[in-house]
């Protein structure tokens, strides 16, 4: 039933065929020359690096955009999108990245809005639960349509996502990163769905930048690089290794090779961290963990478990509501603050999560970034006015060692790509020597060429001594680099794993927190 | 921000960019130029000839020496105000509060001219007098600048508020306590010579260079002075650094160890200092007395002047003189001809502040499509140029 790359072999015209799609913003062109083809009822994988153009030219098969030349083919009618109207129409049906759903509504009234039916809700509904019904027959896709969504956890969010596209008949789904929030069970259980789907002629466009769910669920996969599609392969033609290198051009480096830790003293201890935040809710109940010179301690867990809260109590942004935290001979709890300054002065470095939101300013000039948080250092301010010369050229030593490009400290902050951005933070954290270096999300939105370069850094701080507390959702990366791994759930730590020990499969468990209830089902 | 849709990068980061010369010379000029057609047209609908009216204007503001001296000295309160809205706007702060603060800067400068005048000479009262424009002025800032800082009450509503109460407690002042006994305006008494700044006229005439007179006096030299200090806090310091950082993303100045409260205060005091600095021109320099209303819209005309000059002090100084010309030209066109009202003037100073203002960017993106279209992008990247 697959059709081996752009030229299809099956009877029924393909599903999706664009021809020729340009798309400019300004000078840079998004889209160039794309071609692409979609055959009915497989599942087409479209990877890239951050800027590659996947999500340009997913939004202009949704009608976000118009595409300055090109064809739209749908079902072998050329098909006219100006409009997520016309894709709606079309067929075609778009889960974003981050869901479109109304927290304060029920599961139903979510799935019905914008296809009420009528101007009195009931008959509309009564319609919505049957059909809601079948797709969840037919699908696998259960959720109670009473349910408030925002009661709902995030895998089951993504599920009405799914229920609101199919329920206004689609039956071509654009997935934009659809993983990113779940954990590696409810990953599992999403791609059984999409199996099932395709198994009953649905067709499924899946964005993503993780090569093993490629491999994992995708009939066909094509590959973009700079705007334009440099690949299309059968999925089981191909192997990761070849996808990597075809989305950087060059071969890339996917293990990390590191060797043990040597752990030294302990540099950093916190018991019994708790957080209350201004609503009120208890962010952090109680982490107490150590982190030992010269060893990389991950922190995993699905987004909003207090991983965040975590970094900012470490670093000084936040002070600990309960708890103490010592970093070397600094005790610090809710009486005693530190402020992020101070913690600069004990020498330790944060490389925030969202830089674009914490880690720089964007409308500052790349030497201006490379200051952020070290402007008051005597090297870079005199007793009045910033020593700009000596700031610039200091920047420009760091953009070389660390290979940020272009090579231009006058450039603003926002004007270089993602993995760019990271690595002149990194550079500003890593180049004070820290004693501690806090990392969050150290490779979000980060190309896979700048991934391997940012990954070997971390390992030679480590080498040099330096304590690393590396926080990230992506749980191969924590694997890869991770000497001990500790996972979070609602603001506690669940568990702890030496690295030699752990498999994904474990810490996904954790990271859901049903290990113990499994542990307690196979017992009893 | 979670229900957004999700823009691509090329989306996120603006369009196209279009060249400096362009963003920041040309497009304020064709907005100055539709504000013009635009009051060419309505002076057209009352019956005169707008390119008449526009010559007496043009005549008006700079065709003589005496109105030059009137143009500088009103760009000289523009340059002021203007810096004041600008040094706030850099800290992410709009600072309505700049009449407020001119008006009690100018109450500081007036109680100590008051009260030393009799003793000091004019060497030392100054310092004196400029410190106390400053301190009056930084000191009416500060109130809501604590309150925004420390009780998260929005400082354009407290400011827009402080200008009414810095109105109020003036008319008081003057018209119960320091109003000169025995006479019916509420005035303060004449200040002594020595504490009068020197007219421009006069410090020219002391280098032999004979000019007309006119209220023009040696505040002008302070307001540039001004400018240069501004700009050298703004992007050469570690304090403009961290006011900057604080405007422009305070999560990550939060991060970077600087405090948003303290640099919120230190903004809108530097701020409210500026702004003192017109009861310097206006009561050292030209009234020698303290009055009722002398800050007389400057303060507001300086957000539109910092706006149109983009918060820069070389645009602030362009700016200031097109609106010192206004006012100017403006006065002399209405004095010419009495179908031209004060309040018409007023008109055409709003539509400049419209266009120039409130619609900046309305031309923006037409302009970055013509500009494209004129020059063909550069090719488009490539793999190599990835990093």
């Amino acid at each position: 039933m697959t059709a081996a790359g752009s030229s299809t072999s099956s009877a029924f015209p393909p599903a999706i065929e664009l021809r020729g799609i340009n798309k400019h913003f300004g000078p840079v062109q998004a889209n160039r020359d794309v071609d692409l083809t979609v055959p009915v009822g497989t599942i087409h994988g479209i990877v890239g690096e951050n800027g590659a153009g996947k999500s340009t030219l997913m939004s202009i098969l949704y009608g976000f955009y118009q595409a300055d030349s090109g064809v739209i083919e749908v079902g072998g009618q050329v098909c006219p999108i100006h409009g997520p109207e016309y894709a709606l129409a079309a067929g075609i049906g778009m889960v974003h990245q981050h869901f479109m759903l109304v927290d304060i509504f029920t599961v139903l009234e979510n799935i019905l809005l914008g296809a009420e039916g009528g101007a009195l809700l009931g008959p509309g509904m009564a319609a919505a639960r049957a059909e809601i019904a079948r797709l969840e027959a037919d699908y696998g896709l259960e959720v109670d349509p009473d349910a408030l969504v925002g009661d709902l956890a995030v895998g089951l969010r993504q599920r009405v996502e799914l229920l609101k596209a199919l329920y206004r008949g689609a039956n071509i789904l654009i997935l934009d990163e659809p993983t990113g929030v779940l954990t590696p069970q409810e990953a599992e259980r999403l791609f059984e769905i999409l199996t099932a789907m395709r198994d009953r002629g649905v067709t499924i466009i899946l964005i993503t930048h993780k090569l093993q769910e490629i491999m994992a669920i995708t009939d066909n996969v094509s590959v973009m690089r700079a705007g334009q599609m440099v690949a299309h392969r059968e999925t089981a033609q191909t192997t990761r290794e070849e996808l990597a290198e075809l989305m950087v051009g060059r071969q890339v480096l996917l293990r990390v090779e590191k060797s043990a830790a040597d752990p030294g003293d302990v540099v950093l201890h916190a018991d019994g961290l708790s957080l209350i935040d201004d609503a009120g809710v208890l962010r952090l109940d109680g982490v107490s963990l150590d982190l030992r010179a010269g060893e990389i301690v991950g922190i995993a867990g699905v987004t909003g478990n207090g991983q965040s809260e975590l970094l900012e109590v470490l670093s000084g942004i936040r002070p600990p509501s309960r708890g103490r935290l010592s970093v070397h001979d600094r005790v610090i709890d809710h009486d005693h603050p530190c402020e992020p300054e101070e913690m600069r002065d004990l020498n330790l470095a944060h490389v925030p999560e969202d830089r674009q939101r914490m880690g720089m300013i964007s409308a500052f000039a790349a030497w201006e970034t490379a200051i952020l948080g070290y402007h008051r250092d005597p090297a870079y301010t005199g007793p009045i006015l910033l020593k700009t010369d000596a700031i610039v050229e200091d920047t420009d030593g760091k953009m070389d060692r660390f290979d940020v490009r272009p090579a231009n400290p006058q450039l603003t902050s926002d004007s270089f790509s993602g993995g760019n951005q990271q690595k002149l933070v990194l550079a500003r954290e890593i180049e004070r020597r820290p004693d501690i270096l806090l990392v969050g999300q150290p490779t979000r939105g980060v190309d896979i060429g700048a991934i391997e370069f940012i990954h070997r850094q971390l390992i030679e701080m480590r080498h040099a001594g330096c304590a690393v507390l590396l926080v990230s959702v992506e749980l191969e990366e924590i694997l890869s680099l991770s000497d001990r791994i500790l996972v979070m759930f609602e603001g506690r730590i669940v568990g702890e794993v030496a690295a030699a020990d752990a498999d994904a499969q474990m810490i996904g468990l954790m990271m859901a927190n049903a290990h113990e209830t499994e542990n307690a089902a196979a017992n009893g | 921000m979670r229900t957004k849709q999700k823009m691509p990068p090329q989306m996120a980061n603006g369009s196209a960019k279009l060249p400096t010369w362009v963003d920041i010379g040309l497009l304020p000029l064709i907005n100055v130029a539709l504000a013009f057609v635009v009051s060419g047209l309505l002076i057209a609908t009352l019956g005169q000839d707008p390119f008449e009216a526009t010559w007496i204007m043009l005549r008006g503001a700079f065709g003589y020496e005496e109105s030059l001296g009137y143009t500088f000295y009103y760009t000289t309160n523009f340059i002021f105000t203007g810096l004041a809205v600008a040094v706030a706007f850099h800290g992410g702060l709009f600072n309505i509060g700049g009449e407020g603060q001119a008006y009690i800067g100018g109450l500081g400068v007036a109680i100590a001219c008051l009260a030393l005048d009799q003793y000091l000479p004019f060497g030392l009262l100054l310092p004196i007098c400029v410190l106390a424009a400053a301190l009056f002025g930084a000191g009416w800032a500060f109130i809501p600048a604590y309150l925004q800082a420390k009780r998260g009450s929005h400082v354009v509503i407290t400011t827009i508020m402080f200008n009414f109460i810095a109105a109020s407690l003036m008319v008081y002042l003057l018209v119960n306590v320091v109003i000169k006994p025995g006479q019916m305006s509420p005035e303060s008494r004449e200040f002594a010579s020595s504490a009068w700044l020197p007219y421009m006229h006069e410090a020219l005439a002391w280098f032999g260079w004979e000019v007309a007179q006119s209220p023009l006096n040696l505040s002008l030299i302070g307001a540039l002075v001004c400018c240069v200090l501004v700009w050298g806090l703004i992007w050469h310091t570690r304090w403009g650094y961290e006011i900057r950082a604080v405007g422009a993303n305070a999560e990550a100045a939060v991060y970077a160890g600087i405090s948003p409260s303290k640099i919120i205060i230190l903004a809108m005091c530097i701020s409210g200092a500026l702004s003192g600095f017109v009861g310097i021109n206006e009561l050292m320099g030209v009234q020698h007395r303290l009055l009722l209303d002398f800050a007389a819209g400057y303060g507001f005309t300086g957000i539109a002047v910092s706006l149109m000059g983009r918060n820069h002090p070389v645009g602030i100084i362009l700016a200031g003189l097109l609106f010192g010309a206004l006012y100017q030209g403006g006065a002399e066109l209405a004095f010419e001809n009495s179908a031209f009202s004060p309040d018409l003037i007023v008109v055409i100073q709003g539509l400049v502040v419209l266009f120039s203002g409130a619609l900046s960017y309305m031309l923006r993106g037409p302009m970055e499509r013509l500009y494209l279209r004129l020059r063909p992008p550069p090719p488009p990247p490539i793999a190599s140029v990835e990093a």
